[in-house]
């Protein structure tokens, strides 16, 4: 069984910025198995995580200077919320590696401590049932780890109650911004040409700082100011940013001059770009409910379509085309 | 949660009283403290703060609580939802 280290090195805080911008994100796997940290006893608690180099990281940068087991599943390298939905950190790998590491014979008692956003793939009744260990759910937040142990395992309301701060909404965003470039530079580039061609270079470039702010209206803007937006609908939060860039580029860009037909255009288009972006992001918030995204985009998909086909017969009316 | 809360009236959480044999499971796994216990039973708090997790309904012992959990990846589900109406292509669409 491997010991580890519980000292970050720069390497790993690199490797944490890399799958921030999202760069070789598949490469951060961590062979699935017992751990020990410290120098743990058969009475010492075994704390169960997923193979996401990150989590794993965290986890045991929390857990330093203690003596504790850590049963890492295999997820794939996917972290413990999304493994969860998938049903990968679940009962049935929770199981199958309690009993591939002999778990029940290097430990003397029958506990697994879980986070709680695990919960959603492990059912711990049917983990007591398969393998006679009982799931102790902890905390949402590795953080909370040590607290949790020193306190005789309670896990308090601010432990199991999630949070959503401004900075854990900050640290979402540039995956995003990464994952976005696939279509918004394709899309820049055709409205850049289609704008120069028909209306030269300023044209072509307005076009494609148009679009380019809408998207970072909905990907960034609007999750950043998320709570201080009107509506509970994320795609109409993104259309209040995506209206506010229109009428910031329309200042900016001196919109007086484009004729009725373009600004209308840019008015439609715009607020719909960054609604659609502002509502992708609900993928990445730990309260948007499946239903309520689903209503959302029955709704709104239809509207922003409509919205940017008026706005491109706008703009062959306005002669921009 | 906090500060945050999504649109009302959506979500497809439903609990049976009658069934429940206060375990308490259920508001111990929720993140968004839709449970809670009161005189040995659990009671629906705030049903319109439940983003469908599903981590209440799996752990439930007998089955109390039923809700349609799904994976909460937009991509996932925008292709699911083309897959839904025919457009889209199988396959992927991943989170983490
Ligand atoms: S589905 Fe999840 S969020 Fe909804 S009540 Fe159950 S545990 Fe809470
Ligand atoms: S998990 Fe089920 S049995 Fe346990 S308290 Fe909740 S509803 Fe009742």
């Amino acid at each position: 069984m491997a010991r580890i280290t519980t000292v970050t090195g720069w390497n790993e805080r690199l490797g944490a910025w890399k799958v921030r911008w999202g760069i070789g994100r598949n490469d951060f796997i961590v062979p699935p198995g017992l751990y020990a940290i410290g120098q743990p006893k058969p009475d010492d608690p075994v704390v169960v995580t997923a193979n996401y180099q990150m989590t794993f990281d965290i986890v045991r940068r929390a857990l330093d200077g203690r003596n504790v087991w850590l049963l890492v599943l295999e997820t794939y390298g996917i972290n413990v919320w999304c493994a969860a939905g998938k049903g990968t950190f679940g009962t049935g790998e929770v199981v199958r590696r309690v009993t591939s590491t002999r778990l029940a014979e290097v430990v003397s008692h029958r506990r697994l401590i879980l986070p709680i956003l695990g919960a959603a793939g492990v059912s711990a009744p049917q983990v007591a049932a398969r393998c006679g260990f009982s799931v102790n759910y902890a905390a949402i937040r590795a953080a909370d780890l040590p607290a949790y142990l020193d306190g005789g395992m309670i896990t308090t309301r601010q432990m199991g109650e999630l949070t959503f701060s401004l900075h854990e909404r900050l640290v979402l965003i540039p995956v995003e911004l990464v994952l976005a470039m696939k279509w918004l530079l394709p899309a820049a580039a055709v409205l850049f040409l289609v704008g120069a061609i028909t209306g030269g270079m300023p044209a072509g470039i307005t076009m494609a700082l148009a679009l380019t702010g809408a998207a970072l209206a909905g990907i960034a803007a609007a999750p950043l100011l998320l709570p201080w937006l009107p509506s509970r609908s994320f795609a109409l939060k993104g259309a209040c940013t995506g209206l506010a860039w229109s009428i910031a580029l329309h200042l900016m860009a001196k919109g007086g001059s484009w004729g009725l037909p373009v600004n209308l255009a840019a008015l439609l288009a715009l607020p719909a770009v960054s609604a659609y972006c502002t509502l992708s992001f609900t993928g990445c918030t730990p309260f948007t409910s499946r239903s309520g995204v689903k209503k959302e985009m029955r709704l709104g998909l239809p509207l922003m379509a409509v919205s940017i086909f008026l706005a491109g017969i706008l703009l062959i009316i306005g002669g921009i085309v | 949660m906090r500060g945050f809360h999504y649109l009302k009236n959506v979500v497809t959480l439903q609990f049976d009283s009658e069934k429940c044999v206060g375990c308490g499971l259920c508001p111990r796994v929720c993140p968004h403290r839709v449970f809670s216990m009161e005189g040995g039973k659990a009671v629906l708090m705030e049903k319109d703060d439940c983003m469908e997790c599903g981590a209440c309904a799996l752990n439930c012992p007998v089955k109390a609580i039923r809700v349609d959990a799904g994976v909460g990846c937009a991509s996932g589900m925008i292709n699911e939802w083309l897959q839904e109406h025919g457009l889209g292509r199988k396959g992927s669409g991943g989170c983490g």
